[in-house]
């Protein structure tokens, strides 16, 4: 997707209202990461269903540890996949000529934002793996992830989306953390976009674990 | 066997790949849904590009919507592909090979049937477009469209086949869709020749899919014209020939 939008995509910096970059590949970056980041999520919460489809969550729910920690085990190991996309997103991005112009510090935050981000998005995908324990019922929510990042600013400025998606897009907490991943990519490290990754990012978790803890406890009850 | 029974062999394949619509709803959804969350995604997103110079019409939707249409031909034969090895998974499909027919009669059926089962998304993406404001090809346009679609279908079904065949497990369903989809997208996809990046200019000039998407394209920002249209008529018939005669062969091979 983000050789495709690249290329296909690459005179959007022309219009009037577009942010200055060096070239919409700087731009895409974040929406790529964001992108990856999410299906991160989405696999770990594939993973996690097909641990409950073969029987090994009862077993592990069995040993005398925390069912909190087995799903913080799992989130741990999607935000570490989440690091590591942000890492071959940048690689990506400056083999092809973009340009960060947070530079090394600007680079380190923006795979500790990917990182927790990937985190994020896995306690939604653990949520929705612990209430349906099947790994095709998680798969199906693909779609949904393609919808959500279509009603952000991941792939384009806010004030070039059309209607509805401009106005859906200011509230969507991935606007907030596309705009902290992008803002060390074409416009330099600053508290602000930092600021505004993390209170994305927070809501996004606060939610998933909320609904995370709901389905533990629904979980233990009906086994 | 005379060329009667084989026909109705055909036939009735279709109509099984047809059935699977209603009875197995699980798999035509997504060749349904995502090419239309992708119109009405890249629509959002990118609907401002026609304000670029050079833009051939003023609807970014008109522009992509047939290649949403080839989407959802790649799609609807990635699900063919991968009904294909549910039932070779399934062992169903190792005792219609004991079946008195020939082997390129159980494939043209289950391509047939993916060139008919492509009309259902086609529908649903014409009339979402329409409904939010594309421009109507008129009936010559739209035909043109929904014909290249359907051979880019049973093309993509070939495709799928020939893996399903070749992997034998539903597990492959990831490359099925992964060919189609590139394919599909290293065109003009969302802009013209001129304006795409250097790379994707140069990949998409000898993308044969272009000259498919050009044509179905034309109706929806112009006029049809013929010189838009026997290239993509070449590419389709070269396409079929290539990726038919190497499932064929794959049929052949199988359990052999």
């Amino acid at each position: 997707m983000l050789a495709i939008n690249t290329g296909g995509a690459s005179r959007a910096t022309q219009l009037p209202g577009f942010p200055h970059v060096h070239g919409f590949l700087d731009f895409e970056l974040a929406g790529a990461m964001m992108q990856s980041t999410m299906l991160a999520g989405v696999s770990g919460g594939i993973a996690l269903a097909l641990d409950f489809e073969m029987g090994f969550i009862d077993r592990l729910f069995a040993a005398p540890i925390s069912r909190y920690s087995i799903v913080a085990g799992r989130l741990a190991a999607t935000a570490v996949l989440g690091l590591l996309t942000g890492l071959w997103f940048l690689a990506i991005g400056l083999i092809f000529g973009a340009h960060i112009e947070g530079g090394v510090p600007g680079a380190l935050a923006i795979l500790a934002l990917t990182c927790a981000a990937a985190g994020a998005f896995g306690t939604l995908g653990a949520a929705l793996a612990i209430r349906a324990a099947r790994a095709s019922v998680v798969q199906g929510i693909f779609p949904l992830v393609f919808v959500i990042l279509f009603l952000s600013t991941a792939f384009f400025p806010l004030g070039l989306l059309l209607e509805p998606a401009h106005s859906i897009a200011r509230f969507n907490p991935l606007s907030l953390i596309t705009d902290g991943l992008r803002g060390p990519v074409i416009g330099g490290l600053t508290a602000g976009d930092v600021g505004k990754a993390l209170a994305g990012i927070a809501i996004v978790a606060a939610v998933g674990l909320v609904l995370t803890a709901l389905s533990l406890r629904g979980r233990a009850r009906t086994g | 066997m005379g060329a009667r029974t084989e026909a109705a062999m055909v036939w009735s394949l279709m109509r099984r790949g047809l059935n699977e619509i209603l009875r197995v709803p699980g798999a035509a959804l997504p060749g349904m849904l995502a090419p239309t969350i992708f119109l009405l995604g890249l629509t959002a997103v990118f609907g401002n590009l026609h304000h670029l110079p050079g833009y051939p019409t003023d609807s970014f939707m008109s522009f992509i919507l047939p290649v949403s249409f080839l989407q959802a031909a790649g799609f609807t034969g990635a699900a063919t592909g991968v009904n294909l090895a549910r039932d070779i998974e399934l062992g169903w499909f190792g005792r219609l090979l004991v079946v008195p027919i020939p082997r390129w009669a159980l494939l043209a059926g289950t391509v047939l049937a993916a060139s008919l089962r492509v009309l259902l998304p086609f529908t649903l993406l014409t009339i979402v477009a329409l409904a939010l404001g594309a421009r109507w090809p008129g009936v010559d346009g739209l035909l043109l469209a929904v014909a290249y679609g359907m051979a880019f279908a049973a093309i993509a079904a070939c495709w799928s086949v020939t893996l399903a065949l070749m992997f034998r497990t539903q597990s492959a369903a990831p490359l099925m869709q992964a060919g189609t989809f590139i394919l599909v997208l290293f065109t003009a996809a969302y802009a013209p020749l001129p304006l795409l990046a250097g790379w994707l200019h140069d990949v998409a000039s000898v993308n044969p899919v272009n000259h498919v998407l050009t044509a179905a394209r034309q109706g929806f920002i112009g006029g049809v014209s013929w010189s838009n249209t026997w290239p993509a008529l070449v590419t389709l018939v070269g396409m079929t020939i290539a990726f038919g005669a190497v499932a064929v062969r794959q049929l052949l091979r199988f359990g052999r």
